[in-house]
């Protein structure tokens, strides 16, 4: 009962080490970004988990609501969240620039054409 | 009046300067907005260490809310250091960089270069000043974004991939230590340094904060480049215009070696993180292995950006280590290592950078006899090399001199012994490029250009004012270990 109850956090561990693998494994450099997109995204599920309070509803401040859920991970996310979409941004930036120099965006084909350059 | 408001004037000035270049683009007035932030941003440092060195911490609540609820600044004398170390690298670096950049960086994106350079000082500074753990994070993640950018201006398409291999590495870093923070958070419900520092003593069973170690630890080894973790380093180095270089080497690692240093002392702990987490175990082998093969393998380099860019992984394994002594003499010998490296870096980068704006590329082979053709730039790359490899009277010598002896009052010897064995391999890289420069005859197939001569005053004064502070700091260098002993023990003594 206590694996099921903590499904979200299996969640994170799911999505994180998908991430991290596509991130490793792959060679297609937006394939890299997406993975680098689901490793973010599951440290948000993260954050978002821990402040879940038990019967707690949204953090309204009024008498009716005796119990509410931790607002402040919210507010952090939502800055994390603008990082990594900035992140994304400038990756997916450097990925056209790296396009129309190379002609590839392939890892493997873009070291092989770097160990052919030399300087003079 | 403004006196309250120094901290805040400390992130604000930068972050303003930014913009401000973005709507003037005119390429030599953005160069003199950004020369006159950084000036302003130098004095404000100034005036913060002076202050808190006459006064004590300074803690200021951003926008009036208190410490828990709000933001907080927290300056001690260890990030005081950071702060003064920072803004003068850069400044002089900004100065330096007019001609560069004219030269390097196509134009039509002058604004964008300085803008960038602004958003990644603004990051540095706030990293260094701020007092909430998740604030580290948002000033990371700025400084790294905008750092990413500065790279991939490079005039080598290799820029690219090499700013693109450093944005997925610095991103793994980054999430790494957003997980941690986010553990901690978990574990100890606080983000404020001071108030995490108080309550992980209680949390300290909790499985959580063990996680939030470990994952910090990573993500601070890869931000920071320290040996197994510093693949993107070199390329990065070598391939970015020859400023942004310089001012990374100065600024940039020595920033998250300074993280390091608060989550390991100030929050964690120095009896949590090297008495039970046995930090020693994991970070020894990889500092020691990190300067003793770093500097071997700068040896076989043959462009000059990229054999520096792996004495400077060996350097971080030197402050590592030292850092791993964990007593007051160590930590001193880190810190003033971090000034140290700092200043003689940047200058060994500013001097590559003058041999580049002449002869147009930096291969080792093809240098010879630059003295007759340049001897200020040559003079200038001698003495700060000198220092690197760590002759007496150069500062080198005298962070060399402290960490040895911080070994061996731990009784690690043998760490003094390979600090040794890899200052010989320095005398090799270094003392290599300096043979061809001064004696090999000039061959005729020699690919240098005709009539060259001697590098602008522009680039050649703000790089002798850095080594004239070197040689001030190598010559007195009871100034500096004056100022990191304090700063050690502000860390060891942890948050009053």
């Amino acid at each position: 009962m206590a694996v099921l109850g903590l499904y979200n956090y299996w969640a994170v561990i799911v999505l994180m080490m998908a991430g991290l693998y596509i991130l490793i494994a792959r060679y297609n450099l937006i394939k890299k970004m997406i993975g680098l997109g689901v490793f973010q995204t599951s440290i948000f599920y993260l954050y978002i988990s821990m402040g879940k309070v038990q019967g707690g509803s949204a953090p309204i401040l009024d008498d009716a609501v005796p119990l509410y859920s931790n607002p402040l991970v919210h507010v952090l996310i939502l800055t994390a969240i603008v990082v990594g979409v900035a992140t994304t941004a400038v990756g997916l930036a450097l990925i056209v620039r790296i396009y129309e120099e190379y002609g590839t965006i392939e890892e493997d084909e873009i070291k092989a054409i770097e160990s052919q350059e030399h300087d003079l | 009046m403004i006196a309250d408001q120094l901290p805040a004037l400390q992130i604000v000035i930068p972050m303003l300067a930014a913009p401000l270049c973005v709507l003037v683009r005119r390429s030599f007035v953005c160069w003199c907005i950004s020369v006159i932030a950084n000036l302003l941003v130098l004095w404000v440092a100034w005036s913060i260490f002076k202050q808190v060195q006459s006064d004590g911490v300074i803690r200021y609540a951003l926008g009036g809310w208190a410490a828990p609820t709000g933001i907080e600044y927290y300056v001690d004398s260890m990030n005081s250091i950071m702060l003064l170390l920072v803004s003068f690298i850069s400044c002089v670096v900004l100065v330096y960089a007019y001609q560069s950049v004219i030269k390097s960086v196509q134009t039509g994106k002058h604004y964008l270069f300085y803008a960038a350079w602004m958003l990644c000082l603004t990051g540095l500074l706030g990293i260094s000043i701020t007092g909430d753990a998740f604030n580290v994070f948002v000033f990371l993640e700025i400084s790294s974004l905008s750092m990413y950018m500065l790279i991939a201006f490079g005039s080598d398409r290799r820029a690219l991939s090499a700013s693109f291999r450093y944005l997925i590495m610095g991103s793994i870093g980054a999430s790494f230590i957003l997980i941690g923070i986010g553990f901690l958070y978990a574990a100890t419900g606080a983000l404020n340094m001071v108030d995490l520092a108080s309550r992980i003593p209680d949390a300290q069973s909790q499985r959580a904060v063990l996680v939030a170690f470990s994952f910090l630890t990573i993500g601070l080894m890869i931000k920071s480049a320290v040996f197994p973790l510093h693949g993107w380093l070199a390329n990065a180095y070598q391939h970015a215009p020859i400023v942004v270089t310089a001012f990374l080497a100065g600024t940039a690692t020595k920033v998250s070696l300074y993280v390091l240093l608060r989550f390991f002392f100030s929050i964690f702990g120095t009896n949590y993180s090297f008495g039970s987490m046995l930090l020693n175990v994991v970070l020894l082998p990889a500092a020691v292995a990190g300067f003793v093969l770093m500097s071997l393998v700068a040896i076989f380099q043959s462009d000059l950006r990229r054999m520096l860019a792996y004495s400077s992984v060996a350097q971080i394994g030197y402050i590592i280590a030292a850092f791993c002594l964990a007593s007051q003499a160590g930590l001193t010998a880190g810190i003033v290592h971090i000034i140290n490296h700092g200043i003689i870096k940047t200058a060994l980068f500013m001097s590559v950078g003058c041999i580049i704006y002449r002869v147009g590329h930096a291969h080792s082979d093809s240098l010879d006899n630059l003295f007759k053709k340049m001897p200020f730039t040559v003079t200038a790359f001698i003495i700060s090399g000198f220092g690197l490899i760590g002759v007496p009277l150069t500062v080198g010598f005298i962070s060399k001199f402290s960490l040895i002896s911080a070994s061996m009052e731990r009784g690690w010897w043998m760490i003094g012994v390979l600090v040794l064995l890899s200052s010989l391999f320095a005398i090799v890289y270094v003392g290599r490029v300096i043979e061809i420069m001064l004696f090999r005859q000039s061959r005729t197939d020699n690919p240098q250009p005709a009539g060259m001569h001697e590098a602008p005053l522009l680039m050649l004064i703000p790089m002798y004012l850095l080594i004239a502070v070197s040689l001030w700091f190598g010559i007195s260098g009871s100034t500096t270990l004056a100022v990191a002993a304090d700063a050690a023990a502000a860390l060891l003594g942890g948050y009053r």
